[in-house]
């Protein structure tokens, strides 16, 4: 076995994980509060690279700027894509699936699916149906590890979805607002009692659920240096797939699933034939949701009335 | 003033009508029963009063002020306090965690922590297992939680139902103990309970429910000895 390779590969999957996770954690915070599969998170994430690129040419930003210059381009972008899609979070759940809120699960189910494709769509009228380059403005050099190298876009990749899981662990477990979340998702009625308003609880999961999709989809564009408006649908059911291995409602199983996941997409890729990577993927929801429905560390569920 | 005025309150569950104009008074310092059988409409009662069924029609008074159709957690801003059947303590936090979240509408760190210490000397055990997870707590450890939580909210009156339920016969004893004692402390109650006897035990007055009405109401002692009572809910011949 060549190691080197194999060691090149884990990198490569961690790098691809880790927007896994970050896009998993919304998938799974939605499911654990209110028990709907969001399947239009996957194209907010995709919104949040063709708002990130509409941001970087607003600011006029290229290659060619200077470093400070730069951060502060990247920056805004990262603010406006965050704050653009927490509030798209915020409208796509108050008018698509708060009316259905209590209705039988099908029906917010399904309005999932067409939020999705409406996404999808609007994306492709914006942007056309071809994948669209997205600039490369960050230097990407590569670092030695030894026998392995590894770029600078895969460190900031890594290092910036680990914060982004350091911070909403923070934020949930530390924070008034986040302590509101996971009371309401545990129990709302119990949550309701406590003088929580569980309709705005339920509107800042969307929000902070929609924020991470928004950051990492500027992660994305800037790492792959393409966007097309179809991504989402694919990252979206992977990404799911991350939540429901890792056990859906568990943050921490949504931030290990995106790992693991990410790691068999490139181990198979590697090692069994490029073209059976998402067959490993789907293979691994198909096994989990027969063998072990809960995933590895539990589903997190709301209690029942 | 009078703690809470329930006045003529219809209240339905879906289509099925579930109250037909109960009527209930409680004055500060009080605590007040509500016993009936299975069905009879006294969980619904306290749940129309915490706001999670509205009144069609009816009234509801808390201190002289309308409450009826606020939302559950504007209810609870306003003093009333639901501990709710099955407990539904949060399971994954602590149990610090949840008494915090009991204090969540209201603010002043000091007045949180004196609170603290005040439910954990009225639950020693409590105060033993701060750091331990709330849903691996024992069933009478979790209503102990459960009570202890509504009360960091400093409620003007707490709404018990069923505390005594799945207890063994000697945590019922203590659960009771404990509500005399928060009452002594000037928490006004109002008590939903199966078990009648315990309940008219600590109870001022009760009120009878049947099929979502009242069909009875007097001070505990009379209602102890009320033939009806005594045959339909104190298991007497």
């Amino acid at each position: 076995m060549n190691w080197v390779l194999f060691g090149q590969q884990l990198i490569n999957g961690v790098s691809l994980g880790a927007i896994y996770a970050v896009i998993a954690l919304g998938y799974t915070m939605v499911y654990g509060i209110i028990e709907l599969i969001n399947f239009a998170h996957g194209d907010v994430y995709t919104a949040g690279s063709f708002v990130a690129l509409a941001t970087l040419v607003l600011l006029g930003a290229s290659g060619h700027m200077a470093a400070a210059a730069l951060a502060f381009a990247l920056a805004v972008t990262f603010a406006v894509t965050m704050l653009v899609m927490g509030a798209t979070g915020i409208v796509i759940e108050r008018f698509a699936y708060r009316p259905l809120r209590g209705k039988q699960r099908l029906a917010p189910l399904l309005t999932a699916i067409g939020v999705s494709f409406s996404i999808e769509n609007l994306l492709q009228l914006w942007m056309g149906p071809s994948p669209v380059p997205f600039p490369q403005i960050v230097p990407n050099p590569f670092f030695s590890l030894g026998p392995l190298t590894v770029g600078q876009m895969q460190l900031v990749v890594i290092g910036s979805s680990l914060v982004m899981m350091a911070a909403l662990q923070l934020f949930v477990h530390r924070t008034r607002l986040g302590k509101a979340m996971r009371a309401t998702a545990q129990d709302w009625m119990a949550a309701e009692i406590m003088g929580i308003d569980i309709n705005k609880t339920i509107a800042l999961t969307f929000f902070v659920g929609s924020v991470l999709a928004g950051a990492a989809g500027v992660i994305t564009g800037l790492f792959y240096g393409n966007i097309w408006f179809i991504n989402g649908f694919r990252a979206g059911l992977i990404a799911f797939t991350a939540a429901v291995l890792g056990g859906i409602g568990n943050t921490t199983g949504a931030a290990l699933g995106g790992f693991l996941i990410g790691f068999i997409e490139v181990m198979t890729a590697q090692y069994v034939g490029f073209q059976w990577a998402t067959v490993a993927v789907f293979s691994v929801l198909i096994l989990v949701l027969i063998f072990r429905p809960t995933g590895l560390l539990g589903q997190q569920l709301p209690e029942r009335t | 003033m009078t703690s809470l005025v329930v006045d003529g309150v219809h209240a339905f569950y879906g289509h099925i009508h579930a109250l037909h104009g109960v009527s209930i008074t409680v004055q500060p310092g009080e605590i007040v029963t509500l016993i009936g059988a299975n069905g009879a409409g006294k969980s619904t009662t306290l749940k129309t009063i915490a706001g999670f069924l509205r009144p069609r029609p009816g009234r509801i008074l808390l201190e002289g002020k309308p409450i009826a159709g606020l939302p559950p957690h504007e209810i609870t801003r306003r003093g009333v306090c639901l501990v709710p059947e099955g407990r539904r303590i949060f399971p994954r936090m602590t149990v610090l965690e949840n008494l915090e979240m009991g204090a969540f509408a209201r603010g002043g760190r000091r007045e949180i922590q004196d609170d603290l210490d005040r439910v954990c000397r009225l639950f020693p055990r409590l105060g033993e297992r701060l750091g331990q997870t709330a849903g691996t707590l024992s069933g009478g450890e979790q209503q102990m939680l459960a009570i202890g939580r509504a009360l960091m909210s400093r409620p003007r009156i707490l709404l018990l139902d069923e505390p005594s339920m799945g207890l063994a016969p000697v945590l019922v004893e203590l659960i009771f103990r404990t509500i005399q004692e928060i009452n002594a402390q000037g928490v006004t109650i109002l008590l939903v309970e199966q078990n009648a006897l315990m309940a008219l035990g600590v109870a001022r007055r009760g009120y009878v429910l049947e099929t979502g009405r009242v069909v009875l109401t007097d001070v505990a002692e009379r209602l102890r000895e009320n033939d009806l009572v005594r045959k339909s809910y104190l298991g007497e011949l």
